[in-house]
């Protein structure tokens, strides 16, 4: 039979506020254990929660962003369980009245585009880390992260796929890192993803049922996740078994998904309001505000690079991964008016230097990047000798003109002195010449690549051509 | 303690000699109204507040031997809930209340006994026993401040602070035999205050005298940032030589004298209104509907909360801890089997009950639900009548083991005083009169949000006219 795929994704972004999101401890990763903590964050007797308005400032940011309702009034709710890691034995977040619902986010499926809602945003305190002992029988727990804030972000089950499911969480991660309140790092946890997934027959409209899987810490372990676990479901399926539902943890040593716990073991969290709190409201006023402190958001300066520098989707989707991947870019135009050869060359050799990494960190600046393409044009190099001066600059930081002057890079436009080498070059290869003049015309390019061996690249390409088809057919 | 500042000033008494004889009273106490006491940390505060006295320090509180009930975090200094799981507890942070009292000059001179976490009408589950009436040893002061209670009444201290949830600074005050303020919800601090059953508790003032509480209450009242639900605006300075209370409305609502109202707590309390028509009130019958109710929304809304807020005495990071437990389940098990007395987790469980998937839309919701419906009750008395009066409770103080196994019984006699939590409204209980055995007996006024001055100056009017506060046990 056939299946659709059936997948909602939950986000857990952390914020990147200064303090937490009820005291004023340090939001800082890696700091020594509790350091960052205080009678409110540890949960200590009598002490109360007071919210952090940045934290609300950020969640209303990203409601603005994905075009959600921003909830005039906000209630936060204890939900209780116990666990070392939870100081209180109840985290605050929000129930019934979360801070942002019914907005939505386009993503990009090779050239297609396809809305996803998203149900919900609410604000929440993350919980501390369970450390173990690696030889002894001692558990440990870090609070430093307990009380750091977190952005619950639901998406409506409008996904498809695998494919679907990354892209998804990519164009979230974006916006999230473009608006600047999350650094979006999986590995370290500050963004972090629980995926539900199930399988339904090929149009119908009832669904299946579902799996929950936690512990997916990359790009690469949702998308290996949920390939097992869909295949997993389509295997009950198909030879008549029913999908349990339950909460299943990623394994990404074995690469599967195993049992955590069954629908009948799961918490029943008793949420009820939080009395400590007082409800929070939010006027027109507040989200004007934050509306106008919002940066030009991924999709739309895709949009405004492809019509305004006459790029193609592709170009344009690469140069505004990140902001300042795109500042670059549009700091170099402001140089030189010539989008698109800087566009190839950040297409090419900026990102192939780059990687993985930080434009940030990358020596070459707009500006020496410029007057490297300046050299081209005015002819003191050729292009392939610029990729040899690239690099250098990306390795050293040097400015082009040095490097051309001190590797003696500097091209061969002396005619008198190109033909000479031309006249040695074709002296040496008698029977190539022969074949040339009896109609192997592709053979100019093996005379004009031993006139560039002869001069270590350095001769003008356009007039060593010239000259060598002058000589050979004269 | 107008009386005790004014003898520092007048008379050249040091506080460190009141404090020093203080503290050797306490130490014999037959009440057993104190936890624990500072000796060091008093004496130390006392000879900073002689040297203030010296350079003519203004402000009444200086030197002044406050008591704090055991549920209010003092630096430094044990602070233990009467349990057993916080009975090694040592904050290193003060409540707001005792950083305000430091700041005026007081001097914290010991914490106080009560009921375990607050929860209680009698004092009797406090892991260090139960604290005795000093009217009548055999008797219960009240509770769950009933060391706060006692300690007042016994001029163990010169004024005290407790915490009120359904009741627990009036009742106790009511059968000590001393004044008690119930203030307005958001209008003292609550950082700091271990908490019971967070959208009901309020710290009040406990004293001989209305005016000392509401010197207390002056000194305790404000905004306090740490605190979400304190109320930033609104607040009234109450006048210490009364009011006039001519042509004041004080309504009586019949609910509060129907069937099990002992007759000479009722006797008592109708005598007090009539010294009030005396004064110039003008009595007006209202009706307060949803009151038989209020009982039941409490012990919903409480117990709910309670389960919440002492969710985080687990053995991990501070408190008891169990030992020798073998796995993560076992320590929170042995750990809160033997830190908890039954009081509280019968509480806990009925918490845990209505907040459950399935009950929560039954209890927790509809009790919500009818906490608003008394609110309005309130709010629509309130448009004819400026004061509420009525009894603080049914009876007057009874024997140390007489409902130890009754804890319904014990529940109904907060049916007066809960509803001033439910609504957030302050509520004063004064001196009225003595019952058949001698007892004393209180009673009670309400007032409209922050109207707390209103009912404090009331209360000194009719203590001008009147001397039930002035009998000592």
């Amino acid at each position: 039979m056939e299946y659709d795929v059936v997948i909602g994704l939950e986000v857990h972004a952390q914020l990147l506020t200064r303090t937490k999101i009820f005291c004023a401890c340090s939001t800082n990763f890696g700091d020594a254990p509790n350091t960052n903590t205080c009678p409110v964050c540890m949960g200590m007797p009598g002490v109360l929660p007071v919210l952090n308005g940045k934290v609300v400032d950020f969640g209303i940011k990203l409601g603005l962003a994905i075009h959600a309702n921003i909830a005039p009034r906000n209630v936060f709710a204890r939900k209780n369980y116990f666990y070392p890691d939870l100081p209180k034995g109840y985290q605050i977040t929000q129930y019934e009245y979360p801070l942002c619902t019914k907005g939505y986010l386009d993503i990009d499926l090779k050239g297609e585009t396809k809305r996803i809602g998203i149900t919900r945003i609410h604000m929440e305190e993350d919980a501390g880390k369970l450390i173990h002992d690696d030889c002894g029988p001692n558990s440990y727990v870090d609070y430093n992260r307990a009380g750091v804030p977190l952005l619950e972000i639901v998406s409506e089950p409008h996904i498809a796929g695998t494919y679907e499911a990354v892209a998804y969480l990519k164009a979230l991660r974006q916006l999230l890192v473009y608006l600047e309140i999350c650094d979006g790092n999986m590995e370290m946890g500050s963004f972090r993803c629980d995926t539900n997934v199930s399988l339904k027959p090929k149009g119908s409209t009832a669904f299946g049922i579902r799996t929950e899987i936690k512990n997916l810490n990359s790009f690469r372990n949702v998308q290996k996740a949920l390939d097992h676990e869909i295949a997993r479901h389509r295997q009950i399926l198909e030879t008549g078994g029913e999908v349990v539902q339950e909460t299943r943890l990623w394994d990404a040593v074995q690469g599967v998904t195993q049992s955590m716990r069954s629908k009948e073991e799961s918490h029943d969290y008793r949420y009820f309001p939080e009395p400590d709190l007082i409800p929070l409201d939010i006027g027109t006023a507040w989200t004007e505000t934050m509306r106008r402190t919002l940066p030009e958001l991924p999709f739309e300066k895709r949009a405004r690079f492809m019509h305004q520098y006459d790029l193609i989707f592709y170009d344009a989707d690469v140069l505004t991964q990140t902001r300042a991947l795109a500042d670059y870019f549009e700091r170099c135009v402001q140089l030189l008016p010539a989008p698109k050869d800087i566009c190839n060359w950040i297409m090419t050799e900026v990102l192939r230097i780059l990687k993985e990494g930080d434009i940030a960190d990358l020596k070459v600046t707009p500006e020496m990047l410029i007057r490297l393409i300046k050299r081209i044009n005015d002819g003191t190099i050729s292009g392939r000798i610029a990729k040899e001066v690239f690099d250098a600059m990306a390795d050293t930081g040097t400015a082009p003109e040095e490097i051309i002057q001190a590797r003696g890079l500097v091209q061969i436009s002396d005619e008198t002195h190109l033909r000479e080498v031309a006249r040695s070059v074709i002296a040496a290869n008698p029977k190539e010449v022969e074949s040339y003049r009896k109609g192997k015309t592709g053979l100019l390019a093996f005379f004009v690549g031993q006139v560039m061996k002869a001069t270590k690249g350095q001769a003008n390409p356009t007039l060593t051509n010239a000259v060598v088809k002058e000589l050979l057919e004269s | 303690m107008l009386e005790t500042a004014r003898r520092y000033r007048s008379d050249g008494i040091s506080p460190v000699r009141v404090v020093q004889d203080l503290i050797a009273k306490i130490k014999t106490e037959p009440y057993n109204a104190y936890i624990s006491y500072d000796e060091e940390g008093a004496l130390r505060t006392a000879r900073e507040a002689e040297k203030a006295l010296e350079q003519n320090g203004e402000e009444l509180l200086i030197g002044l031997p406050i008591a704090v009930k055991d549920n209010i975090c003092t630096k430094g200094i044990p602070t233990t809930c009467a349990s057993h799981i916080l009975a090694n507890f040592v904050p290193r942070y003060n409540a707001h209340v005792v950083e305000r009292l430091r700041a005026l000059g007081a001097v914290i001179i010991g914490k106080t006994n009560l009921d375990e976490f607050a929860m209680g009408s009698t004092t009797i589950s406090s892991f260090k026993g139960p604290t005795k009436n000093p009217w009548d040893m055999t008797k219960t002061p009240g509770g769950s401040s009933g060391g706060s209670a006692a300690a007042v009444a016994a001029g163990l201290c010169a004024g005290a602070l407790g915490s009120d949830t359904g009741g627990s600074v009036r009742m106790p005050a009511s059968f000590c035999g001393i004044t008690g303020l119930k203030p307005t919800y958001g209008s003292v601090s609550r950082f700091g205050l271990v908490a019971f059953a967070s959208s009901l508790d309020q710290i009040g003032p406990m004293a001989r005298t209305a005016h000392d509480a509401a010197i207390l209450y002056d000194a305790i009242k404000g905004h306090d940032p740490k605190d979400s639900t304190s109320v930033a605006r609104g607040y009234r300075h109450t006048p210490l030589d009364g009011i006039d209370l001519k042509g004041v409305r004080i309504g009586v609502p019949q609910v509060f004298f129907g069937a099990g109202l002992a007759h000479d707590v009722e006797r008592a309390v109708r005598y007090g209104q009539k010294v009030f028509e005396e004064l110039g009130a003008r009595i007006v019958a209202v009706d307060l509907p949803h009151i038989p109710y209020g009982v039941a929304v409490y012990y919903i809304i409480c117990t709910a909360e309670a389960s919440s807020n002492l969710a985080r005495y687990d053995g991990v990071r501070y408190g008891m801890r169990a030992s020798g437990a073998k796995d993560l389940l076992d320590l929170y098990l042995e750990t809160r089997a033997a830190g908890f007395n039954t009081e509280v987790k019968r509480r806990i469980m009925l918490g845990t009950y209505v907040l459950s998937a399935g009950y929560y839309d039954q209890y927790y919701r509809k009790a919500s639900q009818v906490r608003t419906l008394i609110v309005k009750d309130f709010a629509r008395v309130f448009e004819d009548c400026d004061i509420i009066l009525g009894p603080t409770t049914p009876c007057t103080a009874f024997g140390l083991t007489d409902m130890i196994d009754d804890p319904l019984s014990i529940y109904l006699l907060d049916i007066y005083t809960i509803p001033a939590n439910l609504a957030g409204i302050p509520a004063l209980s004064i001196p009225c009169g003595f019952g058949d055995t001698g007892l004393p007996i209180g009673m009670q006024l309400m007032a409209p949000a922050f109207r707390d001055d209103l009912l404090l100056s009331a209360g000194i009017a009719f203590q001008d006219v009147t001397n039930f506060h002035r009998v000592k046990p």
